[in-house]
């Protein structure tokens, strides 16, 4: 945890030590923040219902959260940079369209899990052409994409569904790899780590938050910034891709309806992790505790049977505590260092 | 260290006892609807707690997701098979995509059947339909018909484009087009269940087909809409809203007389009949097999096809004659 930081702090401040330490402090303290948040809420839930702490619902509990935090590990860098992409639920609606056309015509196993993250990766090299080729900005792209890729599934299936996958298909989004640890689970952890070494440990890491901070500092210092913009959109669409093939490994079928309403709740999840909306700054631990955060807090209300509006007004309400809080304080250190060093 | 051991125990204890209680007294029927806050559903939750108090040990769980997809559903029964609930009956977003998450649910020794809107064959034990298909197809065409003798033109206002029943019903309905002479079928849109997407689509009825009839709404969300849509352009009289609707919510419609009939089936009923189904097979009084008839109380019995599917009853048409009884019910 407290090397992960570090780091952090080190990529995201390319500014002499003495401010690390500060920031560091602040960094620390927020992350810890979502940790005491999570052990809170999952104290809550041992509290609330006799059937919490249970290995096998603990394990069901994951899926709220597994696909859509895989999206949510690119999603965050996408921010971090300044864009953002708010066609990823569409891009899992026509992947997973393309999967089941795919089964269809009588093919297997092995090309349908080429064919979901190719489609998601093709989705996603139009966006980064849209934004990085012709500059629109990424908001107006994507909410563009976001109604054509999903219309592209709706004209292919209008009410029809595809289903009969084939049933070693199932695994990736039912499977067990070892006894209550879900291969979906797996894939999580995985990807955690390779997105937090790949933001953390490396100079494109480096480069994604430099180009958060300021694009036109980042390009005069040589970072190519359209290409690593046109990478990272790439990331989205192959995560999303990948979270097609769980879920639709899951759901058994798929329709155009497909994950509906994603976006907004990745993107939640990427900002609820620390990771400023306005890019810059942020870390893939951060949303890692997010997606527990959400995941727990999601399963303990359907544990009490609390009404879903409720977990909406709950998580809106955790939003903006939990980012609301960090960024008074944030402010008022900025003030108070500003006064210092007169 | 003691103290915090003895807290553990006790809470543990209390846990146990808890459940212990839960499993040993009351048998618990989770009653999943589309998403809450919708009429109908709320209707059905009251059958389901009259149910529930004649039978006396049923504790009746009423729960949904806020949106109506079967990803927020999935969530949902994930948490009923962690709660050991007994039964569930649900009404499906999705016919398919619930079937693993169902699966499941059965193979942890839940109780599962459908009603409402169904799922397929293996994701639940039997389905019970409000009424036979057919039957309201042609009851929401002859809805229509009835009030245009010279025959014209007439458009169907759906809920989303992937809705099992309204498809259903909208299929049965185009099947026996050829007993209404002159009556056309111009246009099927789609409101998603939502009043301002549902009020825009019928407005669009209205401006691309000037000689409509009639609109057909087989959704109670879609119908309500539809008719202040037609007010609102100030053509009551010409255009008829018909189709499947709550008394309760078309009763001001009724009076200014922008609907002059519609129809559908006691969702109380409905409820009913599926806490009754659900709490004779979750104890063993009743099998789900094809062509056995299933006790539903008040409700008589329901007989089971090969798909192991049955009817309740048949729709019941509401006019200016009926409404004021009704719609103080539901």
């Amino acid at each position: 945890m407290n090397s992960e930081t570090q780091s952090v702090s080190a990529a995201s401040q390319s500014y002499p030590d003495r401010l690390q330490s500060k920031l560091r402090r602040v960094l620390v303290s927020w992350e810890l923040l979502l940790l005491c948040v999570a052990v809170f809420i999952f104290w809550l839930n041992t509290q609330a219902s006799p059937y919490f702490l249970d290995p096998w619902n603990l394990s069901d509990a994951t899926f709220n959260f597994t696909e859509k935090a895989l999206i949510a590990f690119a999603m965050a860098l996408l921010i971090i940079s300044g864009e953002i992409d708010l066609s990823v639920a569409s891009i899992i609606a026509l992947s997973s369209t393309a999967m089941g056309y795919a089964v269809s015509i009588g093919m297997g196993t092995t090309e349908l899990l080429i064919i979901g993250p190719l489609v998601g990766l093709a989705c996603g090299a139009f966006n980064g052409l849209l934004v990085t080729r012709f500059g629109l900005p990424s908001i107006v792209a994507t909410i563009g994409t976001m109604s054509l890729f999903r219309g592209i599934s709706y004209i292919i299936l209008g009410d029809k569904a595809y289903s009969g996958y084939p049933s070693d298909f199932a695994f990736f989004g039912q499977g067990y790899v070892y006894w209550v640890i879900t291969f979906e689970v797996v894939l999580f952890a995985v990807f955690a780590i390779i997105y937090t070494l790949l933001l953390h440990r490396t100079s494109f890491g480096r480069s994604v938050f430099a180009i958060g901070n300021n694009p036109t500092a980042a390009l005069f210092s040589g970072i190519r910034v359209n290409r690593i913009k046109f990478i990272l959109f790439l990331l989205t669409g192959l995560m999303a891709g990948i979270a097609a093939v769980c879920l639709t490994s899951r759901l058994g079928s798929t329709r155009p309806s497909i994950a509906l309403g994603w976006e907004l709740e990745i993107v939640t999840m990427v900002v609820l992790g620390g990771v400023n909306i306005l890019g810059g700054s942020g870390s893939i631990p951060g949303v890692v505790l997010a997606a527990f955060i959400m995941g727990l807090v999601t399963f303990g209300f359907g544990l009490l049977n609390v009404p879903g509006i409720v977990m909406s007004i709950f998580i809106g309400l955790l939003l903006i505590g939990v980012i609301g809080l960090p960024r008074v304080w944030t402010k008022g250190l900025h003030f108070w260092k500003s006064i210092v060093s007169r | 260290m003691v103290k915090k051991v003895a807290i553990l125990a006790s809470v543990a204890l209390a846990a146990s006892l808890l459940s212990a209680n839960a499993l040993a007294e009351n048998k618990r029927i989770a009653i999943v609807v589309k998403a809450l806050g919708i009429g109908f559903f709320e209707a059905a939750a009251k059958g389901a707690e009259e149910a529930a108090a004649e039978l006396g040990d049923v504790d009746i769980i009423y729960t949904g997701p806020t949106d109506t997809t079967a990803e927020g559903q999935i969530e949902v029964i994930n948490s009923l098979i962690a709660q050991k609930v007994d039964a569930i009956a649900i009404s499906a977003n999705d016919q398919d995509a619930l079937v693993p998450a169902l699966k499941k649910a059965m193979s942890r020794g839940i109780t599962v059947i459908s009603w409402d809107s169904g799922v397929a064959p293996e994701g639940r034990q039997m389905h019970l339909n409000p009424s036979s298909n057919a039957l309201i197809g042609n009851t929401i065409i002859k809805l229509a018909a009835d009030h245009m003798p010279d025959g014209g033109e007439v458009a169907v206002l759906s809920a989303s484009a992937t809705a099992t029943n309204q498809n259903i019903w909208i299929e049965e309905m185009t099947k026996v087009m050829d007993n209404y002479p002159g009556v056309t079928l111009v246009s099927t849109v789609y409101g998603d269940d939502l009043s301002d997407k549902s009020y825009r689509e019928a407005e669009g009825l209205m401006s691309s087909h000037p000689n409509l009839k009639a609109i057909i709404a087989p959704t109670t969300v879609g119908i309500v809409a539809a008719a202040q849509a037609v007010t609102d352009a100030g053509k009551i009289g010409e255009i008829n809203v018909t189709g499947l609707a709550l008394p309760s919510e078309m009763a001001g419609h009724i009076e200014s007389g922008v609907s002059k009939s519609f129809a559908i089936w006691n969702p109380i009923d409905l409820g009913y009949s599926a806490t009754m189904i659900a709490y004779n097979l979750a104890t063993k009084k009743a099998m789900a097999d094809a062509n056995t008839s299933i006790d539903m109380g008040r409700m008589g019995s329901v007989m089971l096809d090969d798909n192991k599917e049955g009817a309740m009853s048949d729709p019941f048409t509401y006019d200016a004659s009926n409404i004021d009884q009704f719609k103080s019910i539901f």
